[in-house]
């Protein structure tokens, strides 16, 4: 099959004819680039609404209180309550499988007024009671010093983790940030740590603009005595977070005096749900992707069928002169086969070359224009381009197997009579 | 070489069924050059068709080198073809984009034969030809009588058992044609078994035997003496 004679023969077969090749390959051509490009789109989509979601830990759950909306043991409906320290320890303890459980209280917020001070410098920010493990739930990179840990949460240490944006507002350019303090509604915190948090979207700048406190200290300097306000919770790889939710909700409920029924009580947002949703929102889209691909390429196929076709009537008589001399079926079968498969690979390697220039240039676009909305550098893994050209193998079959049946279906003596 | 008993083949036309060769016995020995002269029509080319393996008969037996030839796959007639005949055609039938060489060496690809090896020994049989010089030349820069040479190089370069010639001087003019016979008394010389089928008289009596055929059956069968084609060259 990989000898050099045949192959010699699908060139001068191939190039004997110029126009007419190109023309056929240009469907093969067209079709390739097509889904190389709709493929490419598609990732950049998903790549754009991935990136905002950031690094955060996608098996993860948000909890935070809301007033009550049913009469419960004697209590009335309507009722503003807090989470408790007790039920972070009840659900450590009753739900297993849980990686973290961050509880919060926080500061400032939406349209918040000036909260912190720094000399004659003055700033809105949210200011945020945590646990060390919320850097694993909501990643952000330490610029300089460190973030919170627990010899901070058990010694209440008033100590402060700053963003850059932050540091933007409170400070001048250049100047040493680590070790000065910062008034928070009149309690002084040292900073001992700058971050940074990724995000390409909206929330970037916002993003910047928050404080990091130990949760400890938060609750005693601004009296949030054992009260809770929000929680993060992670479950760990292998299991998520949807399945355990139901669960972490009745514990709470139970400990707080809320109807079992009470569906609007405890407000939360389930991440890990979400995030299941746009993904199968992408294996859709890719679904089409390939659907119509597939279809645009299926016209560039019945092209090259088309040809060969046309290829193998020009052909008969030679066919027939191959046959007398005795070639045997199967050779002539498989030249025709390995003809329309060489087109439609070459054509096709050419649609995947162009669609990657393409995809160059649009990442180049991107890059020099800076960040899009949802759309983040469009691209084609190799298991795509692999899939490509299986597709392209077997078109490249399905093309030259109807001329290749017709190419020995004539009996050689009548091949021989064809002028 | 070639024995044959009683061989019928009738074509359908639509209704009518003609009726072609109607019970042709006839045998070649080995080193043999026969002439099957006939008008168009007395079947000729059909016997010639069947005897080549391109075509079947309806009925009757036939034996090639002691092989018996019936109920042939398509793949089994070419690899017969390959290994017992070499035809020589009319028009020529070299493959137009092929040099004369590669024309040559197509029955040895056939034959699965090594790429040098072909390039040898097909070179040395156009030598034969008297076209070594031409082996680079694509058939539409040679003349009629070179093509026929090299469709006869090509021919023989498979040393087939018996070589068939269907109007090989049909496409050529007078000298050409005698040059292209002297060839093959050449070859003929050297033992080979040739089965020419013509319709021109002077052709016919450069071989050794004739068969004349008339509608379908043999009706004269002679040995003749041979008029050496070099004589007119």
């Amino acid at each position: 099959m990989f000898n050099r004679d045949r192959w010699k023969e699908i060139l001068e077969v191939l190039t004997s004819n110029w126009f007419r090749t190109i023309l056929t390959s240009f469907g093969v051509f067209w079709g390739i680039l097509i889904l190389i490009i709709l493929l490419a789109a598609g990732k950049g989509f998903q790549n754009g609404v991935m990136a905002d979601f950031g690094d955060i830990a996608t098996n993860t759950m948000f909890m935070w209180s809301r007033n009550t909306t049913k009469e419960y043991m004697g209590l009335p409906k309507g009722r503003r309550y807090n989470f408790k320290l007790e039920d972070v320890q009840a659900i450590k303890e009753n739900v297993p499988n849980l990686r973290f459980i961050s509880p919060r209280n926080q500061l400032g917020g939406f349209q918040g007024a000036n909260n912190v001070t720094r000399g004659i410098h003055t700033g809105a920010f949210n200011v945020y009671g945590d646990y060390p493990e919320i850097i694993n739930q909501d990643p952000m990179t330490i610029t300089s010093g460190r973030f919170i840990n627990h010899s901070d949460i058990n010694e209440k240490r008033k100590i402060a983790i700053i963003g850059e944006g932050v540091k933007a507002s409170l400070y001048e350019k250049g100047e040493e940030v680590i070790g000065t303090y910062i008034k928070i509604q009149g309690v002084n915190f040292m900073v001992i740590g700058t971050y940074k948090k990724k995000s390409n979207d909206g929330d970037g700048e916002e993003g910047q603009k928050q404080i990091f406190v130990p949760f400890t200290t938060f609750s005693q300097a601004f009296n949030r005595a054992d009260n809770v306000g929000w929680m993060a919770i992670t479950a760990q790889d292998g299991n998520s977070i949807t399945s355990l939710k139901e669960r972490i909700v009745s514990i709470v409920k139970e400990n707080r005096k809320i109807h079992p029924d009470d569906k609007r009580a405890v407000g939360y947002f389930d991440l890990y749900e979400q995030f299941n949703r746009v993904e199968s929102l992408f294996g859709a889209m890719s679904f089409i992707a390939y659907f119509v691909g597939i279809l645009v390429l299926l016209s560039g196929v019945i092209g090259v069928s088309n040809i060969m076709l046309i290829v193998v009537k020009e052909r008969t008589k030679e066919i027939g002169i191959r046959r007398a001399l005795g070639e045997d079926p199967w050779s002539i079968k498989t030249q025709i086969l390995m003809e329309s498969i060489f087109l439609t690979i070459i054509s096709g390697m050419v649609g995947i070359t162009f669609g990657a220039l393409f995809i160059y240039g649009v990442n180049a676009l991107l890059d020099a224009n800076g960040p899009v909305d949802m759309f983040l550098s469009p691209s084609v893994s190799l298991g795509v381009v692999l899939a490509a050209l299986v597709i392209l193998i077997i078109s490249g079959l399905l093309a030259g197997f109807i001329p290749a049946q017709s190419a020995i279906k004539v009996r050689p003596i009548d091949a021989l009579r064809t002028e | 070489m070639i024995e044959i008993k009683d061989l019928h083949k009738s074509y359908k036309m639509g209704s009518n069924s003609l009726h072609v060769l109607k019970g042709i016995n006839f045998s070649v020995k080995d080193g043999e050059l026969v002439a099957i002269m006939g008008s168009s029509g007395s079947g000729k080319s059909t016997l010639l068709n069947i005897l080549g393996m391109l075509d079947e008969a309806d009925s009757g037996e036939y034996t090639l080198d002691g092989v018996p030839i019936k109920n042939l796959n398509e793949t089994k007639a070419a690899n017969y073809r390959n290994k017992f005949l070499g035809f020589i055609f009319q028009s020529f039938n070299l493959i137009n984009y092929k040099t004369a060489l590669e024309n040559v060496a197509l029955p040895l690809y056939y034959q699965r034969m090594g790429r040098k090896q072909r390039q040898e020994k097909s070179l040395k049989y156009l030598e034969q030809v008297g076209l070594k010089e031409w082996s680079h030349h694509l058939p539409s820069e040679l003349s009629g009588g070179q093509k026929q040479r090299v469709a006869v190089a090509r021919a023989m370069v498979g040393e087939p058992k018996v070589l068939l010639a269907d109007e090989l001087t049909g496409a050529l003019d007078s000298t050409t044609s005698y040059e292209v016979m002297d060839l093959i008394q050449k070859i003929n010389d050297q033992g080979n078994t040739i089965l020419v089928v013509t319709h021109e008289d002077d052709i016919a009596h450069m071989c050794k035997r004739i068969v004349h055929l008339r509608d379908g059956v043999i009706v004269k069968d002679e040995k003749v003496k041979q008029v050496r084609a070099s004589a007119y060259v």
